[in-house]
């Protein structure tokens, strides 16, 4: 059945949220139906190449199944009002690309700060500035991860096919809401773009981690909204639950007020990174392919580990020892495999094909003394099986 | 009713139980406006009836921005200029709260600007309270987009040479279902048209005019923060309903010039549901 049937299907006297079933989709619309699956409440978003495809999907989608669905004026209202629907209780969502991102993250700091549970997908393009609106591009990885000022924790998937634009945008949510973080959903234009089949399993068996709530009656005035537990994730309360809280970008203490002194910013911002650091054994997810024996492995994600699964195939039928890594999650890195692997000490050297000049490449660099072979374009193509293999083989 | 005794703490105030006494002292200059536009609110609620926890406030940056921190309602202090798109989530999210907006004519006006013709063009059911001071008091009182031609600020020193925005004007302009214009001294007509926004469905939209002596006053000649209340005073005239609104710019030189306050604008417009 084609997306277009299903939704004629789900059409608004007979909402489905999960359309279950073997799916035929593009990426965009694969990342917009996990969304739903997830349990959506609010998208806020603005349309830009290549991502317009995930609101508009959601434009008919949602609010037949009685979610929200706001365009706004612009990227900087986008985000603002999904961290507000969250303070509301929603989960919220939206869509853009490089451009919009770099208008969000100011508001990606707020998210961090507030520790208001959001989810943004960004189908990367060619950039910087207006670049290649309508051609790939993976060059947002560093920004996702530093791009709002100061020190923060996030998490980014990074999704290699429509199967995983919807499977890892539930995830998406779940983490979002289990560690009150903002989560990028990392995409690129020939992920977002592409259509392929998606297997979409029945409602009871969608994961769902809800957020954590407050263990004390509200007017009772025991419950401190920023009291973080063993885990470092203080339990939430919503506007109108009657805990009268309080939110705030500044530095703030348990009660969330505002508290503008040295130590309390020193600790507040230790637990906001280290609730992602101390908990990345629990988030991080990644792929291999024939890493184990291997004395050569390329480190690939999103469009470009396609071309990576061809070449290593290719490469394993000529006999030689090569493998792929692939992060599923590229923050936070899947540093402990890769220090694992470096151990173990089969592995002579590293490979990293993106389209960009080296941003994962830099984590491998950092990580391993090992040779590290670089296969980069700007933007606008992506590397073919053929250009990894001849790495592969010199 | 017997009068208090100086000594008897069992007498409450009573809106005290709508703020949060735990953040006294405040962060308000002697003679800001900001402390009575937030007794206002807080009164409105109180004289609502209404359930204080289906009530929300959201500010932006800046001085005003500090309101939300006083309130005892579920209560938002988001980025500079965010607070419309912030309080939209909110409201549209959940359309069973009540949701008012306090910030300051900078956050709402220049860095919020386009947020502010766009939630009022949709009609969003938010109360908008602008506290307009004229300036950017917290870093220190340079101009601002409501600042009137000729007064000073540090970025102006010689007197502003460019158009304010008339914010009655525009707020009726981009699709507002209630506009008002008070001052801090007309406290009982501010509440009012709190109670008003509150109970009306839509985009609500009130200025007011607010003194700041420390930042704005000194450097133009209008004294403490009383005398600037005392100016309101002399130079307001009523006028509810006033069809004029291109006529309302606000002339802080010339102190012959009238100040017009009101209820402008009151009208039945289809409010923003998602």
């Amino acid at each position: 059945m084609s997306s277009k049937a299903a939704q004629k299907q789900a059409a608004p006297d007979s909402p489905q949220r999960v359309l279950t079933g073997r799916q035929f989709m593009l990426g965009d619309h694969a990342c917009a139906e996990g969304a739903l699956a997830a349990g959506l409440d609010f998208f806020a978003g603005y349309p830009i190449t290549p991502s317009t495809e995930v609101a508009e999907h959601l434009a008919s989608r949602l609010p037949a199944v009685g979610g929200r669905f706001v365009q706004m004026e612009d990227e900087l209202g986008s985000i603002a009002a999904i961290i507000g629907a969250s303070a509301a209780g929603a989960r919220s969502f939206t869509a853009t690309s490089g451009p919009g991102f770099s208008l969000m993250m100011e508001n990606i700091g707020l998210a961090a700060m507030m520790e208001l549970p959001c989810v943004i997908v960004n189908v990367q393009r060619a950039s910087p500035s207006t670049g290649l609106p309508t051609m790939v591009g993976q060059s947002d990885i560093l920004q996702a991860r530093w791009g709002s000022h100061g020190d923060y924790g996030i998490v980014a998937y990074c999704p290699s096919s429509p199967q995983e634009c919807f499977e890892l945008t539930i995830d998406a949510f779940n983490t979002a809401d289990r560690y009150r973080i903002p989560v990028f959903i990392l995409m690129d234009e020939v992920v977002g773009h592409m259509a392929e089949r998606v297997e979409i399993p029945e409602a009871k068996d969608i994961p769902h981690v809800p957020r954590k709530g407050p263990r004390t009656a509200p007017g009772t005035g025991q419950f401190l909204p920023y009291a973080a537990d063993a885990d470092l994730v203080p339990p939430i309360a919503h506007a109108g639950d009657g805990y009268k809280v309080h939110m705030t970008g500044l530095t703030h203490d348990e009660r969330g007020y505002p508290s503008l002194t040295a130590e309390t910013h020193d600790k507040l911002v230790h637990r906001l990174v280290d609730k992602v650091r101390l908990n990345a054994a629990d988030i991080v997810d990644f792929e291999e392919q024939d890493v184990d024996d291997a004395d050569c492995v390329i480190v690939a994600y999103g469009c470009t580990a396609r071309s990576a699964t061809a070449a290593v195939t290719q490469a394993r039928a000529e006999g030689l020892r090569c493998g792929l890594l692939r992060p599923k999650t590229i923050w936070p890195f899947p540093e402990a495999r890769v220090r694992r692997l470096l151990e173990i000490g089969k592995v002579k050297r590293f490979i990293v094909p993106e389209i960009n000049l080296g941003q994962m490449r830099r984590e491998i660099e950092r990580l391993t003394q090992l040779p590290t072979l670089r296969l980069n374009h700007a933007g606008g193509a992506m590397p073919t099986p053929n250009a990894i293999l001849e790495i592969i083989r010199s | 009713m017997s009068t208090p005794q100086p000594n008897d703490f069992s007498v409450v105030h009573p809106i005290d139980h709508l703020m949060r006494a735990d953040r006294l002292p405040h962060i308000l200059c002697a003679g800001c406006g900001i402390g009575t536009v937030i007794h206002a609110y807080v009164r409105a609620i109180d004289e609502s009836g209404t359930d204080p926890d289906q009530h929300v406030c959201v500010s932006g940056i800046g001085c005003s921005g500090r309101a939300a921190g006083y309130v005892n309602v579920d209560s938002y202090h988001s980025t500079h200029g965010r607070a419309l798109p912030f309080a939209l989530g909110i409201a549209v999210h959940n359309p069973s709260l009540t949701v008012t907006v306090i910030s300051g004519d900078g956050d709402l006006m220049a860095i919020g600007g386009n947020h502010f013709i766009h939630a009022a063009r949709r009609n969003v059911n938010l109360n908008v309270i602008c506290i307009n001071n004229f300036n950017y008091g917290m870093t220190g009182g340079q101009v601002g987009p409501t600042t009137p031609i000729g007064a000073k600020g540090t970025t102006a020193p010689q007197g502003s040479i460019e158009h304010p925005f008339n914010l009655p004007y525009l707020a009726k302009a981009c699709g507002a279902s209630f506009v008002a214009r008070w001052t801090i001294l007309h406290v009982r007509q501010f509440t009012d048209a709190i109670l008003r926004s509150m109970d009306k469905d839509g985009f609500c939209f009130t200025e007011v005019l607010s003194p700041c002596p420390t930042s704005f006053g000194r450097r133009n000649k209008l004294g403490e923060g009383l005398d600037e209340v005392e100016m309101y005073r002399e130079r307001c005239h009523i006028e509810n309903g006033a069809e004029n609104l291109q006529d309302l710019d606000i002339d802080i030189v010339d102190h012959e010039q009238p100040i017009t306050v009101g209820n402008f604008v009151d009208i039945e417009r289809t409010a923003f549901h998602a």
